[in-house]
C-alpha cells in the first residue's frame, strides 16, 4: 500500500470556527511493524487503540490507559513510548513497532532471543499482562532504541559518550515504566542483568 | 473522548492561523498530559493543533554562550543532549528524576512547563475544583491533601505544579520565548507561572493565541555548581513530594552567586530569594545555611496532611547547599 507523504490536511482547523462543518475523522496511513496500513480513524483514538481493535495488534495492553502501567510501550521511530497517550492520527510517517513486530523479527532470524531461556530458567511469572513490555526494557536496554541513555541512577559525570553501565540499579529504573501487578520484578530484573551483563 | 478537529500544519503561521487564539483550541505537543486530560473530560478542546512537524526541536548553543531549547525538544533528548550534561548536569538531573523513560520520550520542553498545576480533585469530574469550574469549590483544601501546597497556596486552590524540570529550570534563571499576535516575547520562567490567588484556572502569563517557541538558558555562571535533589514516595517514576534545585558560586570561601528553588511545594516552581539573600557574601556554615532555609519556609502553611513536606524541603535544601558550597568545584 502506497504511503502517503505524511503532510496531510485532515481536521481541516479552519472550519473549528463552524462546528457543524467540524471533520473529527482521517485516512491515515500508519507504518506498524514495516506493514502500511490505511486506517479510517476517530482523531480522538489512540494508538493503542487502533493498534488493537483496526489491525488486530493485541499484545500492546490497555492496562492503566493513562501512562502508568506502560503495557501498551511500543517503539516509535525506535523510542519506547505510551501507545495510550499518543494520539492515531498524529503517528502518520513514524515507525511504530509493537510486541508482534519484535517476536517476527527473531523468528525471522531464526533466533529466540536470549531473555526467554534466561526467564526459563529464573522461572519468572509470565501473566502477558505486563511481561511482553516489561521484558523490552530489561531485555533490550544494550541495543534498543533509547535505551543507551541514562537514567536517574546513571553517574552524571559519566562521559557523553560512554556507554551506560547496566547495574541492577539500571536495569530497576529502566523497569519503573513498567507497573505488575503480580510482583514480579525482582527475577525479571535479574533475569535482565543475566542477559546484559 | 470528545470527538475533536485535527491539524498538522508545518508553519508557525498556519499553526497560529489554526489556533485562532480560541479557547476550545488546543497546541498538541507530546500529549502526555493533554491526551490524558481529554480522556479524563477535563480538557475538551475542539481542535488540536499538533506542532511536533514545525522543526521546533532544536537545541542549539548560541554564540553567546546561552542554550536555545526549542519547545519541542524532547525530555530525553535534552537530558543527554552534551550541552545539558556538561553545563547544566542539575537539569539532566531534574529531567531524568521525572516520569518514565517512555513518557520523557513522548513530553516536549514546553509541554512539561504547561502541564497543568493539578491534583487529583482537578482530575475527577463528581468533585468541586475552583481550578476546573471557577468558583465550584475546592475538595482538597479539607480533604485529601497530602501531595498538595504548603507556600503561596490561596482558600481557592492548593494544587502544585509536577515537573521536575521548570525546578530546575526557574534555579537556572531561564527564560520563556512566546510568539503570538503580539510577536515575540520572552519572560523569565519565574515570573511565567501564576499563583493561584481567586483564579486557579488561570496558571501563567500566556496571553490567548501565544505560543511557547523555545526555552533559553544562559551560560552558566563561571565555576558554579548545581545539584538537584528529589524526594518522592519510591525511588522511581513519581511526583515529587519535594525538590530543591540549587546553583551556587564561591569565591574563596564565600557565595557570589547562588539561586535556590522549590518544587513540590507550591503552584509553581518556588524560588528561595529569602534563603539567597540570607547566603549570598556570607561564608556559609550549617547553622547560616539553616536560618537561610528557614527564611524562606517560615512562610509555610501547611494542610491537614502535609506538614511533613515543611521539614522534608529543609532537609533537602540543607542537604544540597551543603554539599555545594562545601565542595567547591565539583559538578
Amino acid at each position: 500500500m502506497e504511503a502517503r507523504n505524511g503532510r496531510s490536511a485532515h481536521g481541516t482547523g479552519r472550519t473549528a470556527r463552524g462546528a457543524r462543518h467540524a471533520v473529527t475523522e482521517s485516512r491515515v496511513t500508519l507504518r506498524v511493524n514495516d506493514t502500511e496500513h490505511r486506517v479510517e480513524l476517530e482523531h480522538s483514538a489512540t494508538l493503542l487503540e487502533v493498534l488493537r481493535e483496526a489491525l488486530g495488534l493485541t499484545d500492546s495492553q490497555k492496562g492503566c490507559d493513562d501512562g502508568r502501567c506502560g503495557a501498551c510501550t511500543v517503539l516509535l521511530d525506535g523510542r519506547r513510548v505510551n501507545s495510550c497517550l499518543l494520539l492515531a492520527v498524529a503517528q502518520e510517517g513514524r515507525e511504530i513497532v509493537t510486541v508482534e513486530g519484535l517476536v517476527a523479527a527473531a523468528h525471522a532470524e531464526d533466533d529466540r532471543h536470549p531473555l526467554r531461556p534466561a526467564a526459563e530458567e529464573r522461572d519468572v511469572l509470565r501473566c502477558a499482562y505486563c511481561a511482553p513490555e516489561q521484558h523490552r526494557p530489561a531485555a533490550e536496554a544494550p541495543t534498543a532504541g533509547d535505551s543507551a541513555q541514562p537514567s536517574v541512577v546513571t553517574e552524571i559525570d559519566l562521559p557523553t559518550d560512554a556507554p551506560v553501565r547496566l547495574t541492577a540499579d539500571e536495569v530497576r529504573d529502566r523497569l519503573s515504566g513498567h507497573l505488575c501487578r503480580c510482583g514480579a520484578y525482582p527475577n525479571r530484573a535479574d533475569t535482565g542483568l543475566d542477559v546484559v551483563v | 473522548m470528545k470527538p475533536v478537529s485535527y491539524v498538522n500544519p508545518r508553519t508557525l503561521k498556519e499553526a497560529a492561523a489554526a489556533h485562532g487564539g480560541r479557547p476550545e483550541a488546543r497546541y498538541l505537543g507530546g500529549g502526555t498530559n493533554l491526551v490524558d486530560l481529554m480522556k479524563l473530560g477535563v480538557e475538551r478542546p475542539d481542535v488540536l493543533v499538533d506542532i511536533t512537524r514545525l522543526s521546533l526541536d532544536a537545541i542549539e548553543e548560541q554564540a553567546d554562550g546561552s542554550l536555545r531549547v526549542g519547545a519541542t525538544a524532547r525530555n530525553s533528548d535534552l537530558a543527554t543532549h552534551p550541552a545539558v550534561k556538561e553545563r547544566y548536569p542539575m537539569l539532566a538531573q531534574a529531567l531524568l528524576s521525572g516520569a518514565s523513560g517512555q513518557l520523557r520520550n513522548m513530553a516536549t520542553t514546553a509541554g512539561n512547563l504547561l502541564q497543568r498545576t493539578r491534583c487529583g480533585y482537578f482530575q475527577d469530574l463528581s468533585r468541586p475544583c475552583n481550578k476546573r469550574v471557577p468558583g465550584s469549590g475546592c475538595g482538597a483544601i479539607e480533604g485529601v491533601n497530602r501531595e498538595h501546597a504548603v507556600l503561596g497556596h490561596s482558600s481557592h486552590c492548593v494544587a502544585t505544579h509536577p515537573s521536575d524540570l521548570a525546578v530546575a529550570l526557574a534555579a537556572l534563571d531561564a527564560l520563556v520565548e512566546l510568539v503570538g499576535p503580539g510577536g515575540v516575547r520572552t519572560v523569565p520562567l519565574t515570573e511565567f507561572y501564576l499563583l493561584p490567588q481567586d483564579r486557579p484556572d488561570l496558571e501563567t502569563v500566556m496571553r490567548p493565541g501565544e505560543l511557547v517557541t523555545a526555552v533559553l538558558l544562559l551560560a552558566p555562571p563561571a565555576g558554579s555548581v548545581s545539584r538537584y535533589r528529589k524526594a518522592r514516595d519510591r525511588a522511581g517514576y513519581t511526583f515529587a513530594l519535594a525538590s530543591v534545585a540549587a546553583v551556587v558560586r564561591l569565591e574563596r570561601g564565600a557565595v557570589r552567586h547562588v539561586t535556590v528553588a522549590f518544587g513540590g511545594l507550591a503552584h509553581r516552581p518556588w524560588r528561595a530569594r529569602r534563603t539567597e539573600a540570607a547566603l549570598l557574601g556570607t561564608s556559609p556554615t550549617p547553622e547560616t545555611i539553616e536560618r537561610a532555609v528557614e527564611a524562606e519556609l517560615a512562610d509555610a502553611v501547611p494542610l491537614r496532611h502535609n506538614a511533613y513536606k515543611v521539614e522534608l524541603a529543609r532537609g533537602l535544601a540543607h542537604e544540597v547547599l551543603s554539599t555545594l558550597t562545601t565542595r567547591p568545584g565539583t559538578p
